[in-house]
């Protein structure tokens, strides 16, 4: 069931320049539902002039034990920039648990998770839930610079890792669909969020080599619960909402591939 | 709670408080945050005889106070609402009304015929200011000729209560609302989005893949209060008003300045428990001003 709650920041840090970690928990202290990898939440900053709407944030971690969810935000200026300048302390609201999830592998299905630049915030929930079920997670993390790739230490907790920058400054230099594991391991499931292009190279890979792939989508979304129809994708199945019947999608019910 | 009961053409409402054709889909998107029972009635999303795909991805730009669409009456037909979707809610406790689109005017009426005979839809509201269609929508609206004929040809075939929504997009919206009157409309609701649009200034694009689209939230309200006034100083039949209203307080303005009853529409999207709360507020503005009836304060503006 969804809801909309008043949240308290307990933390804002900044990873980088633009990237910032929020662990937020619910002013009332009213115990989380359970939340599942993949689904987002919507953002509100009270009575801001510069925010008219909410703004959709991967559930980067959710911490059962301290109550806590944990939003991974790119200020991009405007809205995000608003809410990357909040401090410990103040209040936000929130409508969640929103979306779809990622789907569990087949036991012993070898995993790949892609994540480019804060596309990496939904994969870290996932990472951690797979592992928790019992599979070996691996990751291919990549950046423009080795400062892009956020949150390497709980990655690297997580499973094996995989990096590429496109200036080199950490793993292999390029793009991240050029990453050699690509070549040498055989995967039998990919999960992917980060920039479209990226995300459609990596699905034409998938679809080339029979690798089952689903992807994180992140259209501009003003409601975030199926009633605008503003956030659609089109599918297979015409144009339909990735608020509600997404925000992942096998790249199967997509038409990126001809 | 007979405080709030507002009559519009043959339908009691039990408060004015309504929720806007394309902001509320069919109710059922928002029962995990209100008990939809609290309002006055829905209106649904916009529906077409054929089923239409809309307009391409973006739809939507935010913009200072507000927001632009372009959605393009996304929806599966009115056979597949007939079939699938009022079945569901006809259960619900409140007036569902539907809102018709069309192409061309035996669109409308094709339409309109087959909800018709509908028990739990007891009105209807003709769309002809739909800013985001290529046929029709708001070519029916932005003249009187057109718009006559159109609600004088929905009207032949429908006996339960006509509303038809105005488009802003006009020079005088007084008289489109005087000539859908003479042709037997029940009400007006006003007012629909705005035709506008967004650059992109670094990538020198639009950001609505139609290049323009309907603007609507709090930036529209001042416009949309001035032109329920206009149409109210010129109309007999009672008006549904609605433009960036977010709170109770619009809400009043609006009913001052003479609205019958209101609409909520964008801000469904940022609090989706504001309609119930605008309802609570009514109550308590009424209480404080020791009015009777929510009827004693429409078009009561003092000046």
């Amino acid at each position: 069931m969804k809801q909309k709650l008043d949240f308290i920041i307990n933390s804002n840090d900044a990873l980088n320049k633009q990237i910032f970690l929020l662990k937020v928990s619910p002013k009332n202290g009213a115990p989380l539902p359970d939340m599942y990898p993949g689904q987002f939440v919507h953002l509100l900053v009270h009575d801001s002039s510069s925010i008219f709407l909410r703004r959709p944030l991967s559930i980067n971690y959710f911490d059962k034990e301290k109550n806590e969810i944990w939003l991974l935000l790119l200020s991009a200026g405007g809205g995000t920039k608003r809410i990357s300048e909040m401090k410990a302390g103040e209040s936000i609201n929130l409508i969640f648990p929103l979306g779809n999830s990622f789907s569990l592998p087949k036991p012993r299905q070898k995993i790949l998770l892609i994540g480019g630049g804060v596309g990496t915030a939904p994969l870290l929930f996932l990472g951690k839930r797979l592992l928790s079920e019992g599979f070996e997670p691996e990751f291919l993390l990549g950046g423009r610079t080795a400062i892009d790739i956020s949150q390497l230490e709980h990655f690297e907790r997580t499973g094996k890792v995989y990096t590429t920058t496109e200036d080199g400054s950490l793993g292999e230099k390029g793009l991240i669909t050029h990453h050699p594991v690509l070549e040498e391991t055989k995967f039998d499931k990919i999960y992917t969020c980060g920039p479209r292009p990226m995300m459609v190279a990596i699905a034409k890979y998938a679809a080339h080599n029979e690798i089952d792939c689903e992807v994180s989508l992140e259209n501009h979304m003003p409601c975030g619960f199926g009633a605008c129809l503003c956030c659609v994708e089109k599918t297979k199945r015409g144009n339909i909402c990735v608020c509600t019947e997404g925000p992942v999608f096998n790249i199967k019910e997509l038409k990126w591939i001809d | 709670m007979d405080r709030l009961k507002v009559n519009i053409g043959k339908l009691e409402l039990r408060n004015p408080v309504m929720t806007a054709s394309g902001t509320f889909g069919y109710g059922d998107e928002f029962t995990d945050f209100i008990d939809l029972s609290r309002l006055g009635g829905i209106f649904v999303k916009g529906t077409t005889l054929e089923p239409r795909q809309g307009n391409d991805y973006p739809r939507m730009a935010e913009t200072a106070s507000g927001m632009l669409n372009s959605v393009g009456l996304q929806n599966k037909g009115v056979d597949y609402f007939l079939s699938d979707i009022y079945p569901r809610i006809k259960e619900y406790d409140t007036h569902m009304i539907v809102n018709v689109n069309g192409s061309t005017l035996e669109d409308y009426v094709a339409c309109t015929e087959a909800l018709a005979d509908l028990d739990k839809i007891p009105a209807i509201e003709l769309n002809i200011s739909c800013p985001n269609v290529k046929e029709g929508g708001m070519i029916f609206g932005i003249s009187c000729t057109s718009a006559a004929n159109l609600v004088k040809a929905v009207r032949k075939v429908y006996d339960k209560t006509l509303i038809v929504k105005l488009s802003p997009n006009v020079t005088d919206i007084a008289e489109i609302a005087l000539a859908v009157e003479a042709e037997g409309a029940d009400s007006v609701s006003l007012v629909n989005t705005f035709l506008g649009m967004a650059i992109d200034a670094e990538k020198r694009k639009p950001k609505l893949s139609t290049v323009t689209g309907g603007l609507s939230g709090p930036c529209i309200k001042p416009i949309a209060l001035r032109m329920v006034w206009q149409v109210y100083k010129a109309v007999k039949i009672p008006i549904i008003g609605m433009g960036g209203i977010s709170n109770w307080k619009d809400a009043i303005e609006f009913i001052l300045a003479g609205s019958q009853a209101i609409q909520v529409g964008t801000y469904n999207f940022i609090n989706p428990t504001v309609s119930v709360e605008i309802v609570d507020g009514i109550l308590e503005y009424m209480d404080r001003h020791n009015i009777d009836s929510i009827n004693d304060l429409v078009g009561k503006l003092d000046y």
